[in-house]
């Protein structure tokens, strides 16, 4: 038979043939992070032709980071989640409710306006905030991984939940005083001069995101379950408890995400994170991270986030209705998933 | 002939008023492979199951280097040198080959940094590359996911990772069974390597032909019970089928 020729050279190819490691160049190509990266590149050379003025500016540039720093500590919870083939449509709201109960609880101490509250308030305002998010997130990491109920509907439910909470502490709207202490500094100020405070604390946890899920056992957990959660299990790895501390995860870091809302934006604003979950969901499918699980990270992620942001700020500047950077973005996840499929079905077919 | 290294004497298990294993008895010798054939139904994969730690027998008793053992899970199993190869490729296909040799076994770096979880990638790296050169398994590359390798390298991914980890025992439940004959050539070297590290193997298999050309002795189940054995050397196709289909019977029922 002629097939079976090539294949028995294969089997006398001495051990030592192999175990190889690609060229660092061979590997850059490879890396969808490269490619999604070049788009983003692209993107930024094509506004900055269009609009030479205003586009590469200081301003935009300081603009487009905080806007992003919020949904992309949302996403870099995601990330972790997305990789062990679960979702999470809760942070959105998540989010919303962990600054509806920080901002209640100072508003409580400060005798119902909390504009004036100093920073011992603000304090227990983000210890408030993280615990909501964490307990939150536990909720969801029980439901879904020792209660077994897929995660799309836990946390479609929590979801609402979480939501129907948050406007019913406040009577359905939203809460407006928050302290200017805060507002100032962590929503308003920069450091190093030109460094807005909000993006620091987005870079710190991005980068400590990154660090868990390459370097550390918690990020190789999370690859091995989200790629053969069986098979992880038989590996002696404590796959519920895993995922139970990937949902928290998560939870808490939208209980942070939540904070930061509230220090940017002065107030709430319920109606303004009620896509955040898609959007986060999108920026890391975007990103390169498999529905499927097993496959991402973060600084996919990253580009993931600025893709769109990047976009909107563009569209803005030349007077495109951002409407468009909403159909584009779309269409592009549509197919980020069917390339992901694609390679999948080509690979499995081996 | 070698010491018994496992022996299992007696065993019964009971899935509600089902009988899956009435007195089944079972020996694996170091340094030899002993296939463990039987009709579906004939209680291999039950008995495989007690003996490797998941699923606890009703009664009869598991003997292990000359002392009783009881395995309440597979961990317990692993810890005292019993590994297992599941029939369906039970690697995670998106690590690479060297994170799945490790997996649930990594190593930290040293000092504060392993102490806060970093795994030391390298070390992983060099010893698996190590302990594939030494088993023969053939790998175009270390640093690829394992699911873009073909299914025979995945397997015997799969089955290095277990003997690389087992000091005694290897249960390998129908290795072969999705591999094409290239690929299967492979993974059986692979287990005649494993077999002269002086561990003992189990092939569980349907595969006839395979079971004669690299057991070194061969038992059959029929309906639970243990009905013949066999030296591999000399033994006949027509006396394994005999047993497993109850034509044959050399031992009767304690």
């Amino acid at each position: 038979m002629s097939v079976s020729t090539p294949e028995k050279k294969d089997i006398q190819e001495t051990p030592e043939a192999g175990f190889g490691k690609r060229s660092p160049g061979r590997r850059l190509i490879e890396a969808n992070t490269f490619w999604i990266g070049l788009v983003l590149v692209a993107l930024v050379v094509l506004f900055s032709a269009i609009a030479p003025d205003s586009f590469p500016t200081l301003f935009t540039f300081q603009t487009l980071f905080i806007e992003s720093s919020v949904l992309l500590i949302l996403s870099v919870g995601m990330t972790f989640v997305i990789i062990t083939s679960g979702i999470d449509l809760s942070v959105g709201s998540v989010l919303i409710l962990a600054g509806m109960v920080a901002g209640k609880t100072m508003e409580g101490m400060s005798g119902g306006d909390a504009s004036k509250a100093g920073w011992g308030v603000i304090t227990v305002g983000l210890v408030v905030a993280v615990i909501t998010g964490t307990i939150w997130g536990l909720i969801n990491g029980f439901l879904v991984a020792v209660a077994k109920i897929p995660a799309l509907i836990v946390t479609l439910g929590t979801m609402g939940a979480a939501l129907a909470t948050a406007y019913l502490l406040n009577g359905g709207s939203d809460l407006r005083t928050v302290p200017a202490a805060l507002t100032q500094t962590l929503g308003y100020g920069t450091s190093f001069g030109v460094v807005p405070n909000l993006v620091i604390v987005a870079i710190v946890i991005t980068v400590i995101g990154a660090w868990l899920l390459r370097t550390t056992k918690f990020g190789r957990y999370t690859f091995a379950v989200g790629s053969n959660a069986e098979g992880s299990r038989r590996a002696g790895i404590g796959v519920t408890m895993h995922l139970l501390k990937v949902y928290t995860l998560t939870g808490f870091l939208a209980g942070i995400a939540g904070f930061l809302s509230l220090a940017y934006y002065n107030s709430t604003t319920i109606s303004g994170h009620t896509t955040d979950n898609l959007n986060a969901i999108a920026a890391v499918v975007m990103g390169g991270t498999s529905l499927f699980g097993g496959v991402g990270t973060i600084l996919g992620t990253v580009i993931g986030v600025f893709i769109p942001a990047v976009l909107r700020k563009g569209f803005n500047i030349i007077h495109v209705q951002d409407f468009w950077q909403m159909f584009i973005v779309s269409w592009v996840l549509v197919a980020a998933v069917w390339f992901d499929q694609r390679r999948r079905r080509r690979r499995n077919s081996r | 002939m070698s010491e018994i290294l496992l022996d299992a004497i007696d065993l019964t298990k009971h899935y509600g008023s089902v009988e899956a294993l009435r007195g089944a008895s079972f020996q694996a010798r170091a340094g030899e492979v002993t296939a463990l054939i039987g009709d579906n139904g004939a209680g291999k994969s039950t008995l495989v199951k007690c003996l490797s730690g998941a699923e606890q027998p009703t009664s009869g008793k598991i003997v292990l280097d000359g002392e009783e053992v009881h395995f309440d899970s597979p961990t317990t199993a692993r810890r005292m040198g019993i590994e297992t190869v599941y029939q369906d490729l039970a690697v995670a296909p998106e690590l690479d080959p060297a994170a799945n040799l490790f997996l649930g076994r990594e190593i930290h770096r040293k000092g504060i940094l392993g102490k806060l979880g970093m795994l030391d990638k390298a070390e992983m790296r060099r010893q698996a590359v190590e302990e594939f050169q030494r088993l023969g398994v053939t790998l175009q590359s270390t640093d690829v996911p394992i699911g873009s390798l073909s299914g025979g390298q995945r397997q015997s991914v799969a089955v290095a990772r277990s003997v690389v980890w087992a000091s005694k025992v290897v249960f390998m439940d129908e290795p072969t069974a999705a591999l094409g004959v290239v690929q299967r050539e492979r993974v059986l070297d692979v287990i005649k390597k494993v077999r002269d590290k002086g561990i003992a193997v189990v092939l569980i298999s349907h595969n006839m032909p395979e079971v004669l050309s690299v057991a070194d002795r061969v038992e059959v189940l029929r309906l639970g019970k243990r009905v013949a054995r066999f030296t591999g050397r000399d033994t006949k196709l027509e006396d394994l089928v005999a047993a497993m289909t109850g034509a044959l019977v050399q031992e009767e029922a304690a």
